[in-house]
């Protein structure tokens, strides 16, 4: 890397009213890093994906894209995928592929017809092929199975070609055995388009076994009269040499329920 | 087994829905002949025959004076008004209600202003709308207009602010501005709901429609019902009332078919009334 950092997140923190959810959150992440973030629920590592998506800002600190301000709203090179409501049910599968071009070649009606409408539909056997959609490009999100909805809510994340991918539990959803598939699919795409992913999931097998540095996002502080008075930040940072990343036995004890006292926790 | 876990069979559902209109009719038509024999020319409770035979005058011999087809005529002028009202409100409740849904200045401008209007109970404006436009078609469709506009609207406007937060995000992400995601992420997505404001704006609007045509008009159903009412002709009254439930009835079904064809993907899930 040239010495900048793709994502520079300095002092961060986000609070509703008088809950704190974050503080102190400073991170730099290299271009090309797949971060999986994991935590205990509500631990606010949604809020720290949100705002790098720019879905909400911090209140205090600085996140830094690229060297520049983050944008004050979702933008083209930061690709999104939800667990849920990621596609648009109301457009058939190919539709749903096509709809950025159509945004980019229709500004006035965001829908181009006809010939052209069937030239952009062609554009996307590929993508079809590569996600294994091809036989149900006709057909809408409800009629297809969970891992399916997902696998074209990634390929239509990654149609603006966007250098940073934003996960959220993407695949918390679904059996294992689709999740299996679904992770050797992810892993392809980011091996081939040498992109920065952060992906926030529950699972801390699947954190450890996609990433290539997990972080752990958990309360340094904790009052038991007061569980709203601490905010979370990045507890653990975690590097990973990916050849090693299949033996993880001590996992789970990374993250914890909240006490008042847990190892590495010096300055509590 | 829990009553709630038994489900009719086909048939016994046809039956068991037959049920209720059936008593109603025999009902109806014990009393009716146990009024007639009392007093054969009674006119509060006609017979069905009559009634039929009522109905058919109505339909297929023209009319002495005028040399019309009334219930054809009164049906036609009935259902343009009605039309013309539920257009204009259809396409207000569809422009204003996105916008009030998916723009943050437009709620601040319209929401609170909106929601005062619809409060007005819209009989009131009537003698407004006679004296300010007259007795003519406009008072009568306008009426219909501003009583269920505003319900409408709010209907629609709370089905955008309803849609995911994350397909608003994600289309920001496809690179779409806020009119393309008005007209192909927000708008395509609540035309359904925008079906169901109209059904159930329908009902509003069939007793503004009846009742302006009651006070001032000289054709439609309401009109007819409530001329005839001074001779107490209840075999034109009811086979009327009959007339307009079957209208209703259709139109509803319609807009459902409507519904169902030109947006499957909103009916995959679930049953809908």
């Amino acid at each position: 890397m040239s010495g900048e950092p793709k994502i520079a997140v300095h002092g961060v923190g986000k609070s509703y009213g008088s809950a704190i959810v974050l503080e102190g959150v400073s991170l730099d992440v290299e271009a090309g890093s797949f971060c999986t973030v994991v935590g205990a629920s509500g631990c606010g590592k949604s809020t720290f994906l949100r705002m790098l998506l720019s879905q909400e800002t911090p209140d205090r600190g600085t996140i830094l894209l690229d060297g520049e301000p983050i944008p004050a709203e979702p933008t083209e090179d930061r690709g999104i995928v939800f667990q849920r409501y990621s596609v648009f049910p109301h457009l058939s599968v190919e539709d749903n592929l096509i709809l950025a071009d159509e945004f980019a070649n229709a500004p006035r009606l965001g829908r181009v017809f006809g010939a052209k409408r069937r030239k952009l539909r062609g554009t996307v056997d590929k993508t079809l092929e590569a996600i294994g959609l091809a036989g149900s490009r006709k057909s809408y999100p409800a009629q297809l199975s969970g891992g399916m909805q997902q696998r074209l809510a990634i390929a239509q994340a990654l149609l603006k070609k966007p250098d940073v991918l934003l996960m959220d539990e993407p695949f918390g959803a679904l059996d294992p055995g689709t999740r299996v598939d679904m992770h050797a699919l992810l892993l392809d795409l980011w091996r081939e388009r040498g992109m920065t992913v952060f992906m926030v999931t529950h699972d801390i097998h699947e954190a450890f076994k996609l990433g290539t540095r997990v972080l752990v996002f958990d309360k340094r502080r904790h009052d038991p009269h007061a569980p709203q008075r601490y905010g979370a930040t990045i507890t653990y940072d975690l590097p990973l040499d990916h050849r090693k990343a299949a033996s993880v036995p001590d996992a789970r004890d990374l993250i914890t329920q909240p006490t008042d006292t847990r190892p590495g926790d010096q300055d509590a | 087994m829990r009553l709630i876990n038994r489900k009719p069979g086909k048939p016994s559902a046809l039956a068991l829905a037959a049920l209720p209109f059936a008593s109603v009719v025999i009902a109806y038509a014990v009393a009716s002949h146990y009024r007639r024999l009392e007093n054969p020319a009674d006119k509060l409770l006609p017979s069905i025959e009559q009634m039929a035979a009522t109905f058919w005058r109505m339909a297929f011999v023209p009319d002495r004076r005028s040399g019309d087809l009334l219930l054809w005529g009164d049906t036609l002028d009935s259902l343009l008004r009605l039309a013309a009202g539920m257009g204009a409100a259809t396409l207000f409740a569809m422009i204003v209600g996105v916008l009030i849904g998916f723009l943050p200045y437009a709620r601040s401008t319209f929401s609170p202003f909106i929601a005062s209007i619809s409060l007005i109970p819209p009989i009131t404006i009537l003698p407004i709308l006679f004296i300010m436009v007259g007795l003519g078609e406009t008072s009568k469709i306008l009426l219909i207009a501003l009583g269920t506009a505003p319900v409408m609207t709010r209907s629609v406007a709370q089905a955008v602010m309803d849609l995911p937060k994350e397909l608003i995000i994600k289309a920001q992400t496809l690179g779409a501005s806020t009119w393309q995601m008005m007209t192909r992420v927000v708008l395509p997505q609540v035309l359904p709901n925008l079906i169901m404001a109209m059904r159930l704006g329908l009902v509003p609007a069939w007793i503004f429609l009846i009742s302006a045509e009651a006070i001032a008009s000289t054709s439609g159903l309401g009109y007819r019902i409530f001329l005839v009412r001074r001779f107490l002709a209840m075999d034109v009254i009811l086979p009327y009332v009959l007339w307009i439930t079957l209208l209703a009835y259709l139109i509803d079904r319609l807009l459902l078919t409507l519904s169902r064809r030109a947006f499957p993907w909103n009916h995959m899930q679930g049953e809908s009334l």
